[in-house]
């Protein structure tokens, strides 16, 4: 009966494509003209970018006093920003080693393209900290080296430090997986371009791939160790992050729930922001056939059960500060949720605890056009969260003498339009020149839901009428 | 002339290769080749073949070992740099923790692990499979464009102890495939 149980599953891919059809469908799209509609995406991004360079260069001249920040919240907007895109990156990471370990075959259609988001993700966050700096020309003194400043080394046991490893390990194995994963892509574009610039620079970086059985079982061994690498590096690294704060001693930040709590609302928005990015890819590329109904609905489960996840997380910190007997403790969430920035942790509450339970109902996750409004109100939700953590804990100090507020600059919030400039700059720019679809794994999952047999029986199963036919020797 | 030496101008024959046209009929000629006694063989497929080099007779693969190590000497490395520069090189009180406070050098002991096994991982299957080579024989032969996209390729390489111009080709015929042809050596 294995064989005729295949028959219930969808098959991943359709259109019944033969591999060949792979390559053309997929490098075909390289080798159109792009469209008008990606010069006038990549020229918006464009200029966004450069007015968020702008910005940077200016503040960076000026100094960080162009920021409104004050002696009481010296941290928000952008450590907001920094948290916010490292939490996108992370679904990337999550779809190419956790999915793949967990041997879910659907992923093959979305890992490239969010690995891609990932790397890039991690580029944008980078900037914050750089600036915040104050003077980026010296970041290199945040890493330990020896130095001719008498021994003086930096300090290990702050979680700052452990960023900066954390970080800068995260950009490079994610850039190493999504590169490897890219290899036999690289080298099927080599094969296929004609004679010139092309085919060099694809001959270049496919290393000389030939398809050797041998290179493949090393390539495979490879892969998987860098997933069951990458597994546990995604979890430290928010867990990391959430430690710049769960390590001090301020109220709303003190709490050991922070690491599950951050992993869940990363993972979160970043499946909102991968499920955007495919929505429209899918569109704009005609990807119909290779990110279906079926991978759209898997993503939005992930998405219901990382924000219920973030919902019971919220509760939680509640019922914690409730019974903690902390006064401090207990006016930080007052204030949270009826303070001057109430406004910001209702926008959060309902962007991110309310609107994902509509998933629930396969209606509205079948409907693309609500899951896509869905997958933007979910990542302003998740862009509150980290805005509503980091300022409404600071700004109500212990001594009230030092209470202030805080509302963010232009400089500030071009800042943050920029690094989306760069995002999608860079998004763009891979969706032209490298294969948004990972050939060599969706070929491997073809024949999923499709054995000889189920191929008759999908074909006749799709038909209007929709009666179940039985097979001859099915019942074997 | 080719008596004496190398100096033919005859180009030399890597092997014989047979296309098929998917890779169940590549899998069985393998084996079959396997069975008949052919051991230096190579097949090349657009993608991963499950039960090939159980075929083909590969069977060890010293990537997940090598892996292993360079995990440890990440972690040692990591542990290594934060209890020196704590310990011996830097002893400065600091919240009056103690000097070799290894909870807090955990972190970063286990992001450098992550780190060297990634690069031993990299490192090694690139090694071992000999990349980068932009010169490999088997690209002079034909229609091999096909081995990215949608070819199976399973190649005899002359330097097989068995390897016979006529009889291999002969048997590379009987396993159906698409064509048979000769690669000549570059």
């Amino acid at each position: 009966m294995a064989e005729g149980s295949s028959n219930l599953r969808t098959p991943l891919i359709l259109g019944d494509k033969k591999p060949k059809q792979v390559s053309d469908d997929i490098c075909g799209i390289l080798d159109r003209k792009p469209t008008r509609m990606w010069y006038i995406a990549f020229l918006a991004s464009l200029l966004v970018l450069g007015i968020g360079t702008a910005a940077t260069v200016y503040q960076v001249m000026t100094g960080i006093g162009t920021w409104g920040l004050n002696k009481t919240v010296g941290w928000a907007f952008d450590i907001t920003n920094f948290v916010f895109w490292i939490g996108i990156g992370h679904a990337g990471t999550l779809i190419s080693a956790i999915l793949f370990l967990f041997r879910q075959k659907w992923r093959t259609s979305v890992n490239r393209a969010a690995e891609a988001m990932t790397i890039i993700a991690v580029m944008c966050a980078a900037i914050f900290p750089l600036i915040h700096m104050g003077r980026p020309w010296l970041a290199f003194w945040a890493l330990p080296y020896p130095n001719m400043r008498g021994p003086l080394w930096v300090n290990f046991r702050s979680p700052l430090v452990w960023d900066i490893f954390a970080i800068s390990t995260y950009f490079i194995i994610s850039a190493v997986f999504w590169y490897v994963g890219l290899i036999p892509d690289l080298a099927t574009i080599r094969d296929r371009a004609k004679p010139g610039m092309r085919k060099k620079i694809m001959a270049f970086f496919s290393f000389g791939w030939n398809g050797s059985y041998r290179t493949w079982v090393r390539y495979e061994v490879v892969y998987l160790l860098l997933a069951a690498l990458a597994t546990p590096l995604v979890v430290s690294v928010h867990t990391i992050v959430s430690m710049d704060f769960a390590t001090s001693v301020i109220p709303g930040w003190h709490t050991t729930i922070f690491p599950p709590y951050f992993v869940a609302g990363a993972v979160f928005s970043g499946f909102a922001m991968v499920l955007m990015l495919m929505l429209i890819a899918r569109k704009v590329m005609a990807l119909e056939d290779y990110f279906t109904m079926t991978h759209v609905d898997a993503m939005c489960k992930i998405i219901l059960v990382t924000g219920s996840v973030v919902g019971l997380a919220y509760l939680t910190e509640f019922v914690t500060a409730a019974y903690s007997g902390s006064v401090y403790e207990q006016f930080v969430f007052m204030n949270r949720a009826f303070g001057p920035y109430a406004w910001a942790y209702w926008i959060m509450v309902s962007c991110n605890v309310i609107s994902p339970q509509m998933m629930w109902f396969k209606k509205v996750r079948s409907n693309l056009y609500f899951v896509f409004i869905l997958t933007i109100i979910v990542n302003i939700g998740m862009w509150f969260e980290r805005f509503v953590i980091i300022v409404s804990s600071l700004h109500r100090d212990y001594l009230p003498s030092s209470w202030a507020d805080y509302t963010p600059t232009i400089i500030e919030l071009l800042t943050l339009a920029g690094t989306f400039g760069l995002f999608f700059t860079l998004f763009l720019l891979f969706c032209r020149f490298l294969p948004v679809i990972a050939m060599g794994e969706v070929k491997g999952v073809l024949s999923y839901g499709r054995s000889k047999k189920a191929r008759v029986f999908v074909a006749q199963a799709n038909e209007p009428m929709g009666v179940t036919p039985v097979l001859e020797g099915e019942k074997a | 002339m080719a008596e004496y030496g190398h100096h033919t101008e005859e180009p030399t024959v890597y092997g014989l290769i047979a296309e098929f046209d998917d890779s169940d009929n590549l899998l069985h000629a393998a084996e079959a080749a396997y069975k008949a006694g052919y051991r230096t063989m190579d097949a090349y497929s657009p993608l991963p073949i499950h039960g090939l080099s159980e075929a083909i007779g590969f069977k060890k693969t010293y990537v997940s070992l090598i892996t292993l190590i360079g995990g440890i000497t990440g972690a040692a490395t990591g542990f290594g740099m934060q209890y020196f520069a704590s310990v011996i090189h830097y002893d400065y009180d600091i919240g009056g923790k103690p000097f070799n406070s290894w909870p807090s050098f955990m972190p970063i002991t286990f992001e450098l692990a992550i780190l060297f096994g990634a690069f031993a991982a990299l490192g090694s299957m690139l090694a071992l499979n000999g990349l980068p080579r932009h010169h490999h024989p088997v690209f002079n032969a034909k229609r091999f464009e096909r081995a990215s996209s949608d070819g199976f390729f399973l190649c005899i390489e002359s330097e097989d102890l068995q390897y016979d111009t006529e009889a291999t080709k002969k048997f590379l015929e009987e396993q159906g495939p698409v064509e048979v042809s000769e690669v000549l050596d570059d």
